[in-house]
């Protein structure tokens, strides 16, 4: 727990520092981020001022680990209206957003920029640097860089904890080729996903997973109101093989950005 | 009649044992068999037990269930064409499932997911016998029927659609088709008490639907008072479709075909039609079953997808019939 303080408080001040640099002199200087992802990784590196909102979703704090912040900018809901008339130079968006709003968008002569989700570190460290590239800020996007780094050499795990299983509504597991499955692996566990060939995000039966006996089980976070979806995480057959060490995906595992780190310690 | 009653058991006997050993998870049928009958440590047990288990003996109680019911109101209401799924009752219990899941009922008390699929199948049932009677009129029946399952398929699907979880609207597909998938002992101490009791009641229905068949006045005649046998029947359906939907979700087609097929085996008795089509509706739906983990085994193929396969032909061959004049 004290570890995973030391750690957000280094993200914290990382972004304070990068904050208080000289404000962004070539870059952008109205930025509209239209993605959870994004959002996070321009509400860290931008200079004040230089953004001028983010998603609804920001704001969120079963989804954002960032709300707080996020509560101190305008948001959009991804609307080409509204983000035009928002007059910005710079449209950060993820792959998800609607394809026919961001080239209406682009038709009206705003340049926006598609980042694709990150799916692991080296993703990660990549779209630091591209995000830092966009808005100009480049030495506080190395910044992060490096203390993000560091981060990961302090809470990443060279031992091997054992077989893990990710398990969501619906019976879904998530392979080493996802965000999950890299955090996954960082803490140390061998994802029993490998073993059924399963890379990105599949199904994976009840029954498989009780017949591979993973000794940690992920399972996902559960949502407001039911789902008959979301019942197998409720399962008997779950309880009885990972009595008591089962963890709960939060927002710290939805979004490429440098708060995996908190999710990785959390594992550990 | 006996004949068929023993080969339906050992047909259902047969398919609920190969439903426990269909899955999977990769052990033979005699480490399941063992693991299911004497326990012992490992992963096996657990999935035999709380995986399987609960999935044949919901597949057995609900197609049961299924085909009584349908028996039971084709008996009542002197009319081929009345079955649980097709004319609302289903849906109605999928409703009042997904009103009470929706709403938290289920959480503070966990029996008032059945209960509250009861009472939906209540009320479809409940209209359908104030509106069509037992007069075997087959327009008023359709005509109610449709509108009663629209409505419940409009509400079920508003529900949902409405529900801040962001997987309740993928599951319209469940309420509609049914599925056994991932279902738990929980599931089948919910589902079965109120079933038995349900069942219990249309038993003892049998001999009034029989005299029913020489006509409402003869039968009042021979002592069968309507009021009681409706009220029964009425209670019955509700009793078994309610539950029944609130753990498999509505699995339509079932009690139409069953009937169908084994009426003319029981020559055409309502009374001695009810056990054989609770034996048939346990082997067509535990079949049903076993081919959904069979065909496609990775997409959680819906359960009233391949009913309806069976089903939607022998209706539009009962329309035919009921169109061409005279009854079925």
């Amino acid at each position: 727990m004290l570890a995973s303080v030391r750690i957000s408080d280094l993200i914290r001040a990382a972004a304070l520092v990068a904050a208080a640099a000289l404000p962004a002199a070539a870059g952008p200087q109205r930025v509209v981020s239209m993605n959870l992802c994004t959002d996070q990784l321009a509400m860290l590196l931008a200079a004040p001022g230089q953004l001028i909102s983010v998603s609804n979703l920001a704001r969120d704090p079963r989804m954002s680990p960032m709300a707080e912040q996020a509560a101190e900018y305008p948001v959009n809901f991804g609307r080409a209206e509204e983000i035009y008339l928002m007059r910005p130079d710079l449209v950060i968006a993820g792959e998800f957003e609607s394809g026919p709003t961001v080239s209406m968008l682009r038709r009206l002569g705003i340049r926006v920029e598609v980042l694709p989700p990150a799916e692991s570190i080296e993703a990660i460290r990549a779209e630091i640097t591209r995000m830092g590239g966009l808005l100009g800020r480049e030495p506080a996007a190395a910044d992060l860089l490096a203390r993000f780094d560091a981060g990961l050499d302090a809470a990443g795990s060279r031992e091997d904890r054992g077989r893990a299983a990710l398990y969501y509504a619906n019976g879904i597991t998530s392979g080493r080729g996802t965000l999950a499955g890299a955090i996954l692996e960082s803490a140390g566990y061998r994802n029993i996903a490998g073993d059924f060939g399963i890379t990105g995000t599949a199904k994976l039966p009840l029954e498989l997973l009780v017949m591979a006996r993973p000794e940690r089980l992920v399972t996902g976070a559960k949502w407001p109101g039911q789902s008959r979806s979301e019942a197998i995480l409720d399962h008997p057959a779950l309880a009885a093989i990972a009595p008591a060490t089962a963890k709960v995906t939060d927002r710290d595992w939805v979004c490429g950005t440098p708060f995996i780190l908190r999710a990785i310690e959390a594992l550990e | 009649m006996r004949a068929l009653l023993v080969g339906l058991s050992l047909l259902v006997a047969a398919l609920f044992l190969a439903s426990l050993l269909t899955g999977p998870a990769d052990f033979g049928p005699l480490e399941g068999l063992a693991a299911l009958i004497f326990g012992g440590d490992g992963p096996v047990p657990i999935v035999m037990h709380e995986i399987r288990l609960p999935r044949a003996i919901l597949g057995l109680a609900v197609g049961a269930g299924l085909g009584l019911t349908g028996a039971a109101m084709q008996g009542y209401l002197r009319n081929p064409l009345a079955e649980p799924g097709l004319i609302g009752v289903s849906g109605m219990a999928a409703l009042g499932a997904v009103i009470a899941i929706q709403t938290g009922l289920s959480l503070q008390a966990i029996l008032a997911l059945p209960a509250a699929a009861l009472a939906g199948a209540a009320l479809g049932v409940g209209l359908l016998v104030a509106l069509a009677g037992p007069r075997g009129g087959s327009v008023t029946l359709i005509l109610a029927g449709v509108a009663i399952s629209s409505l419940a398929g409009a509400g079920t699907a508003l529900v949902l659609n409405l529900s801040p979880n962001p997987y309740a609207a993928n599951e319209i597909m469940f309420w509609l088709m049914g599925s056994l998938a991932d279902r738990s002992m929980l599931h089948v101490w919910l589902a079965l008490p109120p079933m038995l009791v349900g069942a219990a009641l249309i038993r003892t229905t049998a001999t009034g639907l029989d005299a029913l068949t020489l006509g409402e006045a003869a039968a009042t005649a021979m002592g069968v008072s309507p009021s009681a046998l409706r009220l029964r029947l009425v209670a019955g359906v509700a009793l078994i479709v309610g539950p029944a939907t609130a753990v498999a979700g509505a699995v339509g087609f079932v009690g139409l075909v069953v009937p169908h097929i084994l009426r003319p085996w029981v020559g055409a008795r309502p009374s001695a039609l009810l056990p054989a089509s609770a034996l048939g509706g346990a082997a067509l739906l535990l079949a049903a079953d076993i081919a959904v983990r069979l065909v496609i085994p990775e997409r959680d193929l819906k359960l009233g997808v391949l009913t309806a396969i069976v089903g939607a032909p022998l209706f539009l061959h009962l329309i035919w019939k009921t169109r061409s004049g005279g009854r079925v």
